[in-house]
């Protein structure tokens, strides 16, 4: 009794537009046992008062599971890209800053559009082709042991922190990330999908590709789910090579 | 052609080695014949400055190669939006240092090959043990030149680790780890080598 009740404090970088200025707001609200960052956004939400005591517009972001499974409440805390869905504020040193991924386009607020992943993903065919006219039938097995390691690949979220945090992802580069390099390795390890995986390593050896890796490993270190992207890169690098002679002494083979 | 950036990214990766790295290692070992004295040094250098078709080889181990990795280098590190402080990783502060120390290199290299070589070729001076010892009499251009050599042997120490990745050759962790010790020694050695023989001309 007669304590002052404890409080969280929270900086956040606003804008209400793409092609607006930001702007810094500081809010201050009363602190709960186990909040994250985004029930203290829902808080803000609710009383959306700053610490000059103004009413302001709701802080707005995008999120969707709460478990670190769907990518979309990716934000930058305190300096970091991470899920802000298991940024829990007791383990953040305040004031908590919260600023978008600028790495992309900004919507509003917390929320950025993550277009260019998907159209990257596109871009190196992270898919294993099976449609026909007819039914193929049965593709080969994959062997447990692959499957098992191909699974560890295949929980990318396509979240953005690994290009929010690699120094060579930006407005000067258009290098398209870890993620999508990621889903090329994924993809080729299939038994179906190998079976076009000279067209993919040949997208990635495009303009932005894999030769614009330059080895900061901010990736492997950001990525929430612990998939090994540099491991991945070099591994597509050895690959390249092969495919780079391939392409120039090889024979009219269509996939080696 | 499609990979043209592909292919122009492997050339830089591939010239930083070979030649440049090559070329560097070399340079540093013949300078380091200082260390045993001005006629030794003087020997060493004639012997290099009298190699058939030196002009040749100049230009193609040595002008050509590094100006293309050089400008390219130059694109590339302001390409990049480096970020150190919030990702303090080990290796994103070796990717930054790469960038600096490869700037850096533009400018030492430039002033190096002014002072010496572009001198003996406009016949200013002689390639030689004195000429050495005058530049680095001055102790600002000492302090310039520990710098530039230790800039050097860095950028190619931790482009060596760079390079075994760009090419496919080090891939698991363990692999990439243990290039980064040997990568440390190798910029030891040749900072040891490097420095012994400036110290040599003073
Ligand atoms: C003493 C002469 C030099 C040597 C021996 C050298 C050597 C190397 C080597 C071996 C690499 C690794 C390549 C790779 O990542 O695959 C490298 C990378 C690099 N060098 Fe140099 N270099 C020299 C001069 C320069 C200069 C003058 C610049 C100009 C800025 C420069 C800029 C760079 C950059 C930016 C990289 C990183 C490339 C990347 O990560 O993709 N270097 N260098
Ligand atoms: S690789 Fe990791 S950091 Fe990158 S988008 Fe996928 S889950 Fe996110
Ligand atoms: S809301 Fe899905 S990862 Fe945070």
């Amino acid at each position: 009794m007669g304590e002052a009740a404890k409080t969280v404090i929270f900086e956040i970088e606003r804008r209400n537009s793409t092609d607006e200025n930001s702007y810094w707001e500081k809010f201050e609200l009363p602190y709960r046992a186990n909040m994250n960052v985004i029930s203290a956004l829902m808080e803000i939400r609710r009383n959306p008062v700053n610490t000059e005591g103004k009413k302001t517009t709701p802080v707005t972001w995008d999120m969707n599971c709460l478990e670190e499974v769907c990518g979309a409440c990716s934000m930058v805390i305190n300096g970091k890209a991470r899920q802000s869905c298991t940024a829990l504020v007791d383990q953040l040193e305040q004031p908590i800053r919260l600023q978008p991924m600028k790495t992309f386009p900004v919507v509003r607020d917390l929320i950025v559009d993550r277009s260019r992943m998907f159209d990257s993903l596109k871009k190196v065919k992270a898919w294993v082709p099976i449609d026909g006219t007819h039914d193929l039938g049965e593709g080969p097995r994959m062997p447990e042991r692959k499957r098992q390691w191909a699974y560890e690949l295949s929980k990318c979220m396509t979240c953005g922190v690994c290009l929010e945090a690699c120094p060579n992802v930006n407005d000067k580069s258009d290098f398209i990330g870890a993620a999508p390099l990621s889903q090329v390795r994924l993809m080729n390890a299939h038994p179906t999908g190998s079976m076009t995986r000279d067209e993919r390593l040949n997208a990635i050896m495009g303009e932005g590709g894999l030769a614009s890796c330059g080895n900061s490993q901010n990736c492997v270190e950001s990525c929430p789910k612990g998939i090994p992207l540099t491991t991945s890169i070099a591994a597509l690098n050895r690959e390249t090579t092969v495919q780079m002679f391939r392409n120039f002494f090889g024979s009219d083979h269509a996939v080696g | 052609m499609e990979n043209r950036e592909f292919l122009l990214r492997r050339l830089h990766s591939l010239l930083g080695i070979i030649p440049i790295g090559i070329f560097l290692t070399q340079h540093l070992i013949v300078n380091h014949f200082a260390t045993q004295g001005v006629e030794a040094f003087n020997n060493a250098s004639h012997f290099m400055a009298n190699l058939p078709f030196v002009i040749f080889l100049e230009i193609f181990v040595i002008y050509l190669p590094l100006m293309y990795h050089a400008f390219y280098g130059l694109y590339i590190a302001f390409t990049t939006k480096n970020n150190p402080g919030h990702y303090s990783y080990m290796r994103n502060i070796l990717f930054v240092a790469q960038r600096y120390t490869g700037i850096f290199l533009v400018i030492f290299i430039a002033w190096h090959v002014f002072e010496t070589r572009f001198q003996v070729a406009i016949g200013a001076a002689e390639a030689n043990f004195n000429m050495m010892a005058n530049i680095l009499d001055n102790p600002w251009m000492l302090a310039f030149y520990i710098a530039g050599v230790l800039a050097a042997t860095f950028h190619l120490a931790n482009g060596l680790w760079s390079f075994l990745v760009t090419w496919g050759i080090t891939q698991s962790e363990k692999s990439q780890r243990y290039t980064t010790y040997f990568t440390l020694l190798v910029f030891i050695v040749l900072s040891i080598i490097g420095i012994r023989a400036l110290f040599a001309f003073i």
